[in-house]
């Protein structure tokens, strides 16, 4: 189209350039995306806004009769009157605890071996694969491993315990107790359960770990080689700092994942019927049967009554509250180490 | 630098004003009397490789004490690739590898004893796009010196002011050294990573097109400390900006691209190595003076 006429001062734009400019009717095909788009958000947050006002609903009866109760009494799926969270938040918090000893230091390492050291190697680059996999495998297979593998262990341990026990030396006989501690209820303890659980979250530490360390931008990686770093004071003083905000993004939000997990601590063999800590020692609970949240969740949902839905839904609310509290921890982790390069 | 306000607008008229002359150079006479200094590092046959592909070949270069020498040529015709061999940069990079003779002081670089580690404390270098670490300025330069086992609080204060002041950022930042880094602009920032080089007193600076990501303004107050700075150090500047070569060179290397017939991949090469004035005004190789006088590339 050849413009051969354009408005003159003053004369107002040339009508060439009016008629192409101007709208021409609706574009129906951007409006039908856009709906869709906007009703794919909406069906996401219905979703989520039931599920939590369900549970606040079905949970209201307990949280207005006995809320204090409920928080303090431990599992106990026989008596509605005495059912509670207590020794199942213990349990959850623990096993989190382990979670954050074993499994991040573990995962962290891995990926700064791959991302760092291993960069390009075909082994590196299979392993990514199949840690990527991993990730993928259900958690009630990472169960079975911790059955066949983390409670046989365990209760390995109880027989040199009780060697080392009756030894004369003080310091074996420590070993001894501590060898006895991790071998409590023929293997089926919390430990059991934390390692269950660090094998399920490992990989997905791996991921994120890597894709923290891989957002560095490889200019402060050479501005350290620059001036002489070798590669661990490289990785130690620039490239795990500034990967630090994501790396510890990642780690929480697999935390928040691994405590909201049932079915591997159920192969394990947490309890699942009536478990009341009470007035036991720390060492004595640490050893002996375990429970979790999830785990109570499970235990209650089994009982009939509307009673018993409520314990459920508020046992779950507390799971909730609990998860949000670890994720609201990333985000707020997230933002304070906004990362700038 | 009380007076590097000054100084710095004089240069940056010529940094900004390319209808005058066409090279700021020194008059033939100062240019041609570049000495015969100790040699400071000297390829042989240097070819370097990614992999299958020869990004560059038949190298032949000697780098002299105090001077600055430029790396010239168009994209591609592996002057940075060169640059990076001088500090082992190319041994970070999967698959690089370097063939024929590349000796520091008379000391294969690539010999089987030598630690990159250490090479690079001794060879620093600035990279194109400023890098400071995403900390304070202080730490930004301490970080060298602290691996060098320096501790002591006061001889790191002295180091970092004294290296702060070599590259003229001393008296911008002297009240903020806890600031980060990265609140600096990108001529500071850039000034930094000098300093940082500066403070494990490299004996050699290697300068990967340094100014490529600043202004004339900044640029004309790095080449002002480069100039500064050389009697304390050799520099090699790889530069994509022929004016500023011949601004602030000794001596300069036009690379150039040959295209290999046989894969039609490009390869680098050394087309010419002298003194900046003769390749600017009278190169002996037709295609350094199609380059120079803005003909190709």
């Amino acid at each position: 189209m050849a413009l051969t006429t354009i408005g003159s001062v003053g004369g107002g734009p040339a009508r060439s350039i009016t008629e192409g400019l101007t709208k021409r009717g609706i574009d129906a095909r951007s409006k039908i995306v856009e709906g869709l788009l906007i009703t794919s958000l909406g069906v996401s947050l219905l979703i989520l806004v039931v599920l939590v006002v369900d549970i606040v609903q079905r949970s209201w009866p307990v949280w207005t009769n006995r809320p204090g109760d409920f928080i303090r009494d431990g599992l106990n799926s026989s008596t509605l009157d005495s059912a509670g969270v207590w020794s199942a938040m213990k349990g959850t918090v623990i096993l989190a605890v382990i979670v954050g000893i074993v499994a991040f230091p573990l995962g962290i390492a891995c990926a700064v071996y791959l991302e760092e050291y291993a960069t390009k190697s075909r082994f590196a680059q299979w392993t990514r694969v199949n840690v990527r996999n991993l990730a993928g495998v259900p958690s009630i297979v990472y169960g079975l491993l911790g059955l066949g593998i983390f409670v046989k262990a365990l209760n390995g341990l109880g027989n040199p315990a009780a060697d080392l026990q009756g030894n004369g030396f003080v310091l074996f006989r420590y070993v001894g107790n501590v060898l006895h501690w991790f071998s409590g209820n023929n293997g089926r303890n919390i430990f059991a359960g934390g390692l269950a659980l660090s094998a399920l979250v490992l990989p997905i530490v791996v991921i994120t770990a890597s894709e923290a360390l891989r957002a560095v931008p490889r200019s402060i990686r050479e501005g350290a080689f620059g001036v002489g770093a070798t590669q661990w004071e490289t990785v130690r003083h620039h490239v795990l700092p500034a990967a630090a905000p994501g790396i510890l993004t990642g780690t929480v939000l697999s935390l928040a994942r691994a405590t909201g997990e049932a079915a591997p601590l159920l192969l394990v063999g947490a309890v699942t019927g009536t478990l009341i800590t009470g007035n036991k020692g720390f060492v004595e609970q640490m050893s002996g049967p375990f429970t979790a949240l999830p785990v109570a969740i499970f235990s209650y949902a089994r009982q009939a009554g509307d009673d018993w839905r409520a314990v459920t839904g508020a046992a779950a609310l507390v799971l909730l509250v609990l998860v949000l509290i670890m994720n609201g921890f990333a985000i707020a982790l997230r933002n304070r180490y906004d990362r700038k390069w | 630098m009380t007076e590097s306000g000054d100084s710095m607008n004089t240069t940056s008229e010529t940094a900004a004003a390319p209808t005058g002359p066409m090279f700021d150079l020194q008059t033939p006479e100062e240019r041609e009397s570049v000495s015969d200094g100790t040699v400071v590092f000297q390829t042989r046959d240097l070819a370097v490789f990614y992999g299958d592909f020869k990004a560059v070949r038949e190298v032949d270069l000697d780098i002299r004490q105090n001077e600055i020498t430029a790396f010239i040529g168009p994209s591609g015709c592996g002057k940075s690739t060169v640059l990076r061999c001088f500090d082992r940069m190319n041994d970070l990079i999967e698959g690089a590898r370097v063939e024929g003779q590349i000796s520091y002081h008379g000391l294969d670089l690539y010999g089987p004893d030598v630690d990159a580690v250490e090479v690079r404390r001794r060879i620093g270098m600035v990279f194109q796009k400023p890098n400071p670490f995403p900390k304070s300025i202080y730490d930004n330069l301490a970080f060298g010196p602290r691996l060098n086992g320096v501790k002591k609080k006061a001889e790191l204060d002295g180091i970092i002011e004294n290296s702060l002041k070599r590259a003229a950022l001393w008296d911008e930042v002297k009240d903020r050294l806890n600031a980060s880094a990265m609140g600096l602009s990108g001529g500071q920032q850039q000034r930094l990573c000098i300093a940082r080089c500066v403070a494990v007193e490299p004996e050699v600076i290697l300068m990967d097109e340094p100014c490529s990501a600043l202004d004339p303004i900044a640029t004309a107050r790095i080449e002002e400390l480069m100039q500064e700075i050389k009697n304390d150090f050799t520099i090699v500047i790889v530069t994509h900006n022929m004016q500023q070569a011949a601004r602030v060179s000794d001596r300069t290397a036009f690379f150039t691209t040959e295209v290999n017939p046989e894969s039609d991949r490009r390869t680098g090469r050394l087309v010419e190595y002298a003194s900046t004035s003769k390749i600017f005004s009278n190169p002996s190789d037709e295609r350094t003076e199609a380059y120079v006088t803005g003909r190709f590339g």
